[in-house]
């Protein structure tokens, strides 16, 4: 199989993920959508693994996913509390930051 | 000495405060009595220091010097003529500001008593250090407990004065600290050798061209601390709202540190620089002595009163610096002193007097005097010091600093001459309003005279103000030598691009120096100035 | 004992250090001992020490004591000591500041016996006679200016001794401020004199100026500088407008500064500086001419006013005007010799003012008071004396100074300033005069509640007005005029090693007969004019008055001289600065500060639009951000 067809699928699964973090409004949903570019990225670097038979971006997938974890328990507590105080995850309402 | 006593007297005050982050919140007394301890060691220490000091030597003494970050970044202290009386007023006054707070503080004594031990050190390394980056970080770090200081514990403008003094004396130190690192490139390109000791950097001597930047990135750092005259109006503001202690520390310390900038740093360092804009700072300190008093005048508060005379005072002090010859140069570092005494009891008194009416509006009083005799004996005392009554230490300053003015310049010393008219005018005018006079408003029939706390801090200053005023040689002799010393390596310097100080005449136009006589050095010039000469000027050509 | 000389000033010192240390504690009785004794300490040191360099005072030795207690200002080329005195033209001050001051010391404990700041009156009494005594003990013009200073600032606590009343607070105060105006011309002369002489010391100025060292141009410049000061602390035009308002303070003070301390310095500074005045001929005739004005002067403003104290303070004016006027002529003895007459008159004038006031309780207007000479008869008997004598009616000492000073106008040919001192003498015989028949004679124009009160003061008052009445009379004897007999004048001849003699006069004993003569018919046409307008028919003065409206007007408002001086210099400073502060200051110099950091915040403000605080708009930017990046990689 060519490792194009891997490419691609990361490419286009981390298209999806920018454009669903993008237009989606809900927490929840952008959350997963970081998800998913950050496995859009790993199929990517284990595509270019196989092909130029490197071990080094194997180790960085390993990096990725340990990082994805810890901030998938970081960022689903801050939502938790988010929520707990505004009664919804609606990113638009959060603007604390505004200048 | 072999203890290295400069270096005790300077972080003995950051060990207090060291000391006072673990004692809890609540024990307030033990707070007090800890940070006036600390002080006192302090000042008693710096007893020592004075009465070990050889007034014979004209280099700092007492040095301490040891490596610290590299770079020619080193932790060098000395002391010498021009920085000991400095150093002496500085300690001398903390234990009177932390009594002079005992009572009147009641929140967050703990913090505040921190801060202001935070704050001796930062002002005595200021004024010990002899390392331009050492200088450098405790001129800012100084500003951090000041900052705090006015902020928390100042009146209801408190946020807006302190922010208005830190980024106003923080714009000027930027520009400063940019000129730093300026002269330490060049120093590095000229030897070889990376330093910041100040006694190397004044070895080089560098074009006239560039010192005018670099001497004007000093000189606006140091005016804006002194403040001369367009640089004044955070000093108003910061007055009014700081508390008692803040204020007598701002006015009697900080402000003498400007001045003694211009003495360490900018003199010595740029004197062909000096020499060029000698009749625009002479100038702008002369607007500030007759504009200072003229504002004065009309306040309507008594404190920014107070800080618009120290607009005028230090007019004076500037004034008599320009005149670069040994009377004036001696009256401004003894008028500094002498207006740290006066300006410091001034806000003294006016802290009493606030604690007991809550007001500082000249209107709210008059009549005092009769319900407090004894804070009248002593706020006449020192208001006629501030004025400058023969006899008491402003005189003795005053004249120095005049004559010294009038040896160089007459003009200026004529129209100088017309601060002793509104230096008695607007003050005694104050003194008539606030302590003459029947008693207009009934708060003031509920006015305590002094207690003995309030006595203690204040008699010191009196003392001080007659011993200097009767005999001020004991102050004067201890001078000397360094300012003997500062006169000639200025004059020298200056006389090295044909640049030979006349007095008599104000330069105005910059001297058009050609490249011939840039490049022909005369034989006395030390080995890293004449590298820096020879790099500077292949740098010319480039272009 | 003379050897302790420069004790004198320093026992008053102490006394005052003592009272205001410890004054709460001590008893009443205690301070009214004190007090006195330390100046009768001064004096009878000051004694010994005359005595001592008197026989030498009659040889030509100008040498006096001198004693350099320790060096005091020492800078570069300014050298300064605190260096005492003691010569003949001290001797004479110090004998006249400390006598007439112990008199009135000892007159103060009954004046003031009723105040509750009692102690603080003599604590500043006694200051004040310290700072004098130090004025003309000092050796050099940097310790003199010390004392200069010190009595003006005596003078400002004195005069605001009664605080709680306004005025007296403000005329305390003005009185500061004017004098240190002429304080900042003096300061500007001692640097003159510093620069040039290299010295303050007089005896060095003195050597300087006789080896002609110096250009006569300087002299005058740096003579008339120090003039500029004495018109300020001696109250001359135009800075004598400090000296009327100063009768706020207690009359014991008045009659301090009037007659031994403060206004007597400025005479006493020029004569001890005569050898500069004599160099420079326009110095000595600006003091002449600036003299002989102000006699006349301020006599025509006396003429009007009813204010005994202010009568009397217009007449010190004007007779200080006649030392300043002898000694612009170079006649300096015969300027210090009316300085040391009028020493004796003037404190008796004020005091016995001030007894008249005792019994009148505290009443100053001569139009409430009249026919009081049966219930006081010594105050009136002394202040007669004193009228008399100030009024130049011969044989009393008033008359033979006053005569030494135009005979030596006469002498120069200056006959301008002798008729003007003419026409100041019978002014003067006039207004004293009219303050006697207004206060003394005539009708009882006061209440019966007053009338109740009315009593002779107690001999604590009335004996020291007996003793300066007797020496009122009889003082002028140690200056006869040369008529009475060659060398009789013992005062010249004392003060002769002292004081240069400037101009060598001969006039014929014909002329000084005529002078004398012309003298002491003028006093009397004075007092006959007085009794004519006051006793007589005292009508004419309101006809005269209605007569000539506007001159009268202005004199009774003393030439409008206060307000004018307010419009002039005190309103534009203080308009000038409230215009400053509020259109430039506050807007201007503030502004640009706290302009510029608006402008950061203004554009900080701009930028931070940008900050939506949406995370989505971040994570857009932040993509087209990274694919720009990226295009610029790959492409």
């Amino acid at each position: 199989m060519s490792p194009v067809a891997f490419f691609i699928l990361s490419l286009l699964l981390f298209t999806l993920g920018a454009l669903a973090f993008l237009f989606k409004r809900d927490l929840i949903t952008q959350f997963m959508a970081i998800e998913i570019m950050l496995n859009a990225a790993n199929l990517a670097l284990v595509a270019g693994a196989k092909t130029w038979a490197s071990l080094d971006s194997q180790v960085v997938v390993f990096f990725v996913i340990t990082v994805a974890a810890a901030e998938a328990a970081v960022g689903l507590a801050i939502i938790l509390l988010i929520y707990r105080q505004k009664k919804n995850i609606r990113s638009e309402e959060i603007n604390l930051l505004k200048g | 000495m072999s203890i290295a006593i400069i270096s005790i007297i300077t972080f003995l005050p950051l060990a207090g405060s060291f000391l006072l982050l673990f004692i809890p919140g609540e024990k307030k007394d033990l707070h007090r009595l800890i940070a006036l301890l600390f002080s006192l060691i302090t000042f008693s220490l710096s007893i020592v220091l004075f009465i070990h000091f050889d007034s014979s030597k004209a280099e700092p003494q007492m040095v301490e010097k040891s490596a610290w970050l590299g770079y020619g970044i080193n932790y060098h202290v000395g002391i010498d003529g021009l920085s000991l009386l400095l150093v002496l007023l500085s300690t001398f006054l903390f234990p009177i500001a932390i009594l002079s707070g005992w009572r009147y503080i009641d929140q967050r004594v703990k913090e505040y008593h921190i801060f202001l031990l935070f704050l001796e050190t930062g002002i005595i390394g200021v004024f010990v250090s002899l390392n331009l980056f050492l200088f450098y970080v405790f001129w800012e770090v100084m500003l951090i407990p000041m900052y705090f200081l006015i902020g928390i514990w100042g009146g209801p403008r408190r946020i807006y004065a302190t922010i208005k003094f830190v980024i106003f004396t923080m714009f000027g130190s930027l520009l400063m600290l940019v000129a730093i690192f300026t002269l330490y490139s060049f120093y590095y390109k000229a030897t070889g050798v990376y330093s910041f000791e100040i006694s190397d950097l004044t070895k080089l001597i560098l074009l006239p061209k560039v010192q005018t930047w670099l001497f004007l990135a000093f000189a606006l750092a140091f005016a804006i601390k002194v403040p001369l005259f367009p640089f004044h109006t955070w000093l108003p503001d910061a007055h009014v709202e700081a508390p008692t202690a803040g204020s007598v520390i701002l006015a009697a310390i900080l402000l003498k540190m400007g001045v003694y900038g211009f003495l360490r740093l900018a003199m010595p360092l740029f004197p062909q620089a000096l020499a060029q804009f000698t009749p625009l700072l002479m100038i702008l300190s002369l607007i500030g002595i007759i504009y200072g008093g003229c504002m004065a005048l009309i306040q309507k508060d008594v404190k920014s009163l107070v800080a618009y005379s120290s607009v005028s005072h230090m007019g004076l002090i500037m004034l008599a610096l320009f005149a670069l010859n040994q009377e004036g140069l001696e009256g401004s570092i003894l008028q500094m002193i002498n207006h740290g005494l006066s300006t410091g009891a001034l806000f003294l008194i006016v802290g009493i007097l606030y604690e007991r009416a809550h007001t500082r509006l000249i209107k709210d009083y008059g009549g005092v005097s009769r319900q407090m005799p004894v804070l009248a004996a002593f706020f006449l005392v020192c208001m006629l010091s501030s004025i400058g009554l023969p006899g008491l230490n402003g005189f003795v300053g005053e004249i120095l600093c005049l004559f010294g003015v009038f040896q160089s310049y007459k003009i200026m010393a004529y129209l100088a001459v017309t601060t002793v008219i509104l230096a008695a005018a607007y003050l005694l005018w104050m003194y008539q309003r606030v302590m003459h006079g029947p008693i207009i408003h009934e708060h003031v029939r509920s006015f305590k005279d002094l207690n003995l706390r309030e006595i203690l801090y204040l008699a010191p200053i009196v003392v001080l103000m007659f011993w200097i005023g009767i005999y001020p040689n004991f102050f004067l002799r201890k001078m000397d030598a360094s300012v003997n010393f500062l006169l000639q390596k200025i004059e020298e310097k200056q006389k090295y691009f044909g640049l030979e100080m006349e007095p008599h005449k104000w330069r105005l136009i910059k001297p058009d120096l050609s490249e011939k006589e840039q490049s022909n050095p005369k034989e006395n010039v030390s080995r890293p100035a004449l590298a820096f000469r020879e790099i500077f000027a292949g740098d010319d050509k480039k272009p | 004992m003379s050897e302790y000389f420069w004790l004198i000033p320093l026992f008053p010192a102490a006394s005052s250090f003592i009272l205001v240390i410890f004054g709460r504690w001590l008893p009443k009785k205690y301070v009214s001992v004190q007090a006195p004794l330390a100046v009768l300490l001064s004096f009878i040191f000051g004694l010994a020490s005359f005595l001592k360099i008197y026989p030498r005072g009659l040889g030509h030795e100008a040498a006096g004591l001198s004693k350099t207690l320790f060096s005091w200002i020492h800078s570069g080329s300014f050298q300064i000591d605190f260096t005492f005195w003691f010569d003949q033209l001290t001797a004479v001050m110090v004998l006249v500041v400390s006598g007439v001051g112990f008199i009135i010391h000892v007159y103060s404990i009954g004046y003031m016996a009723e105040d509750r700041s009692y102690t603080r009156y003599f604590s500043l009494l006694n200051l004040f006679t310290f700072a004098m005594l130090l004025l003309v003990m000092a050796g050099n013009m940097v310790l003199m200016f010390v004392g200069w200073e010190g009595v003006g600032l005596c003078s400002y606590l004195l005069i605001g001794f009664w605080f709680e009343r306004p005025s007296a607070a403000s005329a305390g105060k003005k009185a500061f401020i004017v004098n240190r105006i002429g304080d900042a011309a003096f300061l500007l002369g001692l640097f003159f004199l510093l620069f040039n002489f290299k010295t303050a010391s007089f005896p060095e100025i003195n050597r300087a100026l006789t080896d002609g060292r110096i250009s006569s141009s300087l002299a005058t410049l740096i003579a008339l500088l120090f003039f500029a000061g004495a018109t300020g602390k001696s109250a001359q035009i135009p800075l004598y407008v400090w000296l009327p308002d100063a009768m706020e303070g207690p009359t014991p003070v008045s009659a301090l500064i009037h007659a031994a301390t403060m206004v007597t310095a400025g005479v006493y500074m020029v004569s001890r500086l005569n050898v500069l005045y004599s160099y420079s001929g326009i110095a000595a005739e600006v003091v002449a001419i600036i003299g002989a004005l102000t006699a006349v002067y301020a006599g025509t403003i006396a003429l009007t006013q009813f204010d005994i104290k202010r009568v009397l303070a217009y007449s010190t004016i004007s007779q200080i005007g006649y030392m300043f006027l002898g000694c612009g002529v170079g006649a300096f003895a015969a300027g210090m010799f009316h300085l040391y007459t009028h020493a004796f008159f003037k404190s008796l004038l004020f005091l016995a003012a001030g007894s008249v006031m005792h019994a009148l309780s505290g009443e100053l207007d001569m139009r409430r008071m009249g026919g009081l000479k049966k219930h006081l008869p010594i105050t009136y008997s002394t202040f007669l004396i004193g009228a008399i004598t100030i009024a130049g009616v011969p044989f009393f000492s008033g008359f033979f100074s006053k005569d030494a000073i135009l005979t030596q106008c006469y002498a120069q040919g200056k006959y301008f300033l002798w008729l003007l001192g003419l026409t100041g003498a019978i002014i003067t015989a006039f207004y004293m005069f009219r303050l006697i028949f207004l206060t003394f004679h005539g009708q009882e124009r006061f209440s019966a509640e007053i009338r109740h009160h009315l009593h002779e003061s107690p001999p604590v008052m009335t004996i020291p007005l007996i003793i300066l009445a007797f020496f009122s009379i009889i003082a002028g004897y140690i200056g006869l005029p040369v008529v009475f007999g060659h060398d009789l004048n013992f005062f010249e001849r004392f003060l002769e090693p002292v004081i240069i003699r400037a101009y060598e006069t001969h006039l014929s004993l014909g002329i000084e007969w005529l002078l004398i003569i012309i003298s002491s018919v003028i006093a009397f046409v004075g007092i006959f004019l007085a009794y004519v307008f006051y006793l007589k028919s005292p009508h004419l003065p309101h006809q005269l008055a209605s007569r000539f409206p506007g001159v009268y007007r202005l004199l009774f408002n003393k030439y409008y001289v206060d307000e004018i001086y307010n419009i002039l210099f005190v309103k534009p400073l203080v308009k000038g600065s409230e215009m400053v502060y509020y259109n430039f200051d506050l807007p201007i110099i503030d502004g640009a500060v706290n302009g510029s950091a608006k402008t950061v915040s203004f554009f900080g403000r701009i930028l931070s639009l940008v900050q939506s605080g949406l995370i989505r708009d971040y994570a857009l930017v932040f993509i087209l951000g990274v694919a720009i990046i990226l295009g610029l990689i790959l492409f």
